[in-house]
């Protein structure tokens, strides 16, 4: 059976003014338990790759310049 | 490593602490007994009972704080049925942290970002190794190991959460089952799988409302109407019966109610609830205007899972955490030990490493046949190896639907007799079928794998076990009876020439005897008011 691409709203938003990952830094990626988020080699910044969030925060909590915010995931909100 | 697993925000406090002065290790051991209706292996849970208080002025040493008396007693809690035992930790926040600061102190190999997916046995049978796959690039590994301990905790993406979000589940979601699905391949015998855990939650954000942090300071679980309907919130198989019951009766929903409280005591359970554990507990509440002031919290009863943290069920193991296979050790969520919760990991944790390491002393390595490699290299890799295909979330998502609507008790028999033809045919399909076009998909799709793995297991140990016994854990309509004649005994399932079997283990005579007056206890859950 074909594939589709099946859009949906992830829980984790990251403000690319605050995030450094340009600098350096990958905490959110590297304290992430499912894994879930990524660096962009489009725009240098760190963003939920895929919709799979336990909604823990530990990416939030790490950041060293609050830039994660960690929203309930749409469905269970 | 550094924030994963159930404790990756840290805990609020430990639930099972046996502490000198407040209780001792044979009453611990025989309430356990009691809460599991007598279905334990008392020398794996007295050998933890003896062994937590040393393990908490370990925790003591690395900063962990514990909630203290004003005359420098510990403040322990009761929340269980009859003794006391919970103690809260005022820095519980921490506890991960300062787990890992030892790791690094103790400077040892951590390998991240490598999941596990088979064991490896020699030709005697004793164990030889494992195999890992790098979930960001796909990388095969083989280790070779004298023992192996697993310790991958609960099976926590087996039910489907009402949500519908995959991984909106009670336990950490990175949970997905995989060291009972390793270990059943491996030989081991698996225990009371039967004794599902179903837990009492916040509604739709699926984690802890959380009685035991809120029980001691007044709070309740109460029905629509305002009213207590339980005699205790310790989770249990018979509590968990009385909320389906209210919940049948017309009365529900059930709520966690604190807005009886002083406005002292909330603002205290908030700092708590909000900060530690599920901290996005508090913008779940914010988003739906519940505030513990005015409102009571709407709950409901989770989907199924495995654990032992919970429940009684897992990879059968004694007292020296070892399994059946030889040189294989597991702790944990996923062992055998009953309710032993964040604690019980560390304690059975260690003795598994102390006896782990023993072992490993005089042994050489066993043979590992590369026909084994061969034949794991193929199955893992084989969704990469597709052009078109299923993807696993579609996988996954179908498995874990079917759960729900076979497999949650109340149990009957023709709902998992269907539950197995459907897993059967999900199971073709993710042999042939599933395509995974990434490391991180392969991940996922591995999962998948054992989420199937850990469904079968579930419905054949629900089949085999033909009586109810652990209130909603394992309810049998078609044998709606405890029998004690024909069943107190473990079930022990394993994998015998490629096939799943069942038999019956006795429960090995008590060290800690329980009075017959004393069994039922935890059966009588239901207030006499609201009977
Ligand atoms: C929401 C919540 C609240 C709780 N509250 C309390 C409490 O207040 N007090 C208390 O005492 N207990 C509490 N518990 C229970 C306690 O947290 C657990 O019993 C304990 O953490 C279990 O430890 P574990 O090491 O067995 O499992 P986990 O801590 O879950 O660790 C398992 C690890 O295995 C990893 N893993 C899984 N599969 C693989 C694989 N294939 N390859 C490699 N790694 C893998 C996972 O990523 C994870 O890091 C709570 C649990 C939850 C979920
Ligand atoms: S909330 Fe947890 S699961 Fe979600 S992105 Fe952050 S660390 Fe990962
Ligand atoms: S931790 Fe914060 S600063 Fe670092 S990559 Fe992530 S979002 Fe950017």
């Amino acid at each position: 059976m074909p594939l589709a691409a099946t859009q949906t709203s992830v829980p984790v938003v990251v403000d690319n003014d605050k995030c450094i990952a340009d600098k350096g830094c990958t905490v959110c990626v590297d304290v992430c338990p499912l894994d879930v988020l990524r660096i962009s080699e489009m725009t240098g910044k760190a963003y939920m790759a895929y919709d799979e969030c336990w909604y823990c925060m530990p990416c939030a909590c790490d950041c060293p310049t609050g830039a994660v915010t960690v929203n309930i995931p749409y469905l269970l909100k | 490593m550094k924030r994963s697993g159930a404790i990756s925000m840290g805990m609020d406090g430990l639930n099972n602490a046996v502490i000198p002065g407040h209780a001792t290790p044979e009453q611990y051991t025989k309430e356990i007994t009691i809460a599991n209706d007598g279905i334990v292996n008392q020398a794996a849970v007295l050998k933890y009972a003896q062994r937590c208080y040393g393990i908490i002025e370990e925790l003591d040493r690395f900063g962990i704080r514990f909630a203290k008396t004003e005359n420098g007693d510990f403040a322990v809690k009761k929340v269980h049925h009859l003794g006391s035992y919970v103690l809260p930790m005022p820095n519980g926040d921490t506890v991960k942290k300062a787990l890992y600061r030892q790791l690094r102190r103790a400077r040892l190999l951590i390998s991240n970002r490598y999941m596990a997916t088979r064991l490896l046995t020699g030709a005697d049978g004793r164990i030889a190794g494992a195999i890992a796959v790098n979930t960001r690039s796909a990388e095969f590994l083989v280790i070779r190991a004298k023992t192996v301990i697993l310790c991958m905790g609960a099976a926590g993406r087996l039910g489907l959460p009402a949500s519908g979000y995959l991984f909106g589940t009670y336990e950490n979601a990175a949970n997905s089952g995989d060291g009972y699905a390793m270990a059943y391949h491996a030989g081991a015998a698996l225990a009371n799988l039967e004794c599902f855990q179903i837990n009492p939650l916040i509604k739709d954000y699926n984690g802890p409302a959380c009685a035991y942090v809120a029980g001691p300071f007044g709070a309740y679980t109460a029905n629509n109407e305002g009213a207590r309907f339980i005699e205790c919130d310790y989770w249990s198989g018979q509590m968990m019966l009385e909320f389906f019951n209210e919940l049948k009766s017309g009365k529900g929903p059930v709520f966690l109610k604190l807005n009886h409280l002083h406005e002292d005591t909330i603002a205290e359970i908030e700092s708590i609830l909000h900060k530690v554990e599920r901290p996005s507990r508090g913008e779940f509440h914010a988003g739906r205007g519940t505030d513990y002031r005015r409102d009571m919290i709407e709950m409901h009863i989770s989907e199924i899972g495995f654990c032992s943290g919970h429940s009684a069920s897992g990879v059968f193991v004694d007292e020296f955490a070892r399994t059946t296979v030889p040189g294989l050790y597991a702790a944990g969520d996923m062992a055998s030990v009953p309710h032993n919760y964040m604690l019980g990991a560390f304690t059975n944790g260690a003795i598994a490493g102390e006896d782990a390491a023993e072992q490993a002393y005089g042994l050489d390595f066993a043979e590992i046949d590369p026909v084994d490699i061969a034949r794991e290299r193929e199955r893992v890799l084989a969704p990469t190896r597709r052009e078109d295909g299923i993807p696993p979330n579609q996988i996954e998502y179908k498995t874990r639907r079917l759960v729900n609507d076979y497999l949650q008790p109340p149990k009957v028999r023709r709902k998992y007799e269907l539950a197995q033809a459907r897993f059967a045919e999900i199971r073709d399909d993710l042999e042939n079928r599933m395509l995974a076009r990434n490391a991180h998909e392969l991940l996922r799709a591995l999962e998948a794998a054992s989420i199937l793995d850990c469904a079968d297991m579930a419905a054949f140990a629900s089949l085999y076990r033909q009586e109810s016994r652990w209130g909603l854990y394992h309810l049998r309509t078609d044998y709606p009876a405890k029998d004690e004649a024909n069943w107190f005994c473990h079930t022990l399932l394993s994998k015998r020439d490629g096939r799943m079997t069942g038999e019956k283990r006795a429960v090995d005579p008590y060290i800690v005897p329980v009075a017959d007056d004393e069994k039922a206890l935890y059966g009588k859950q239901r207030l006499r008011a609201s009977a």
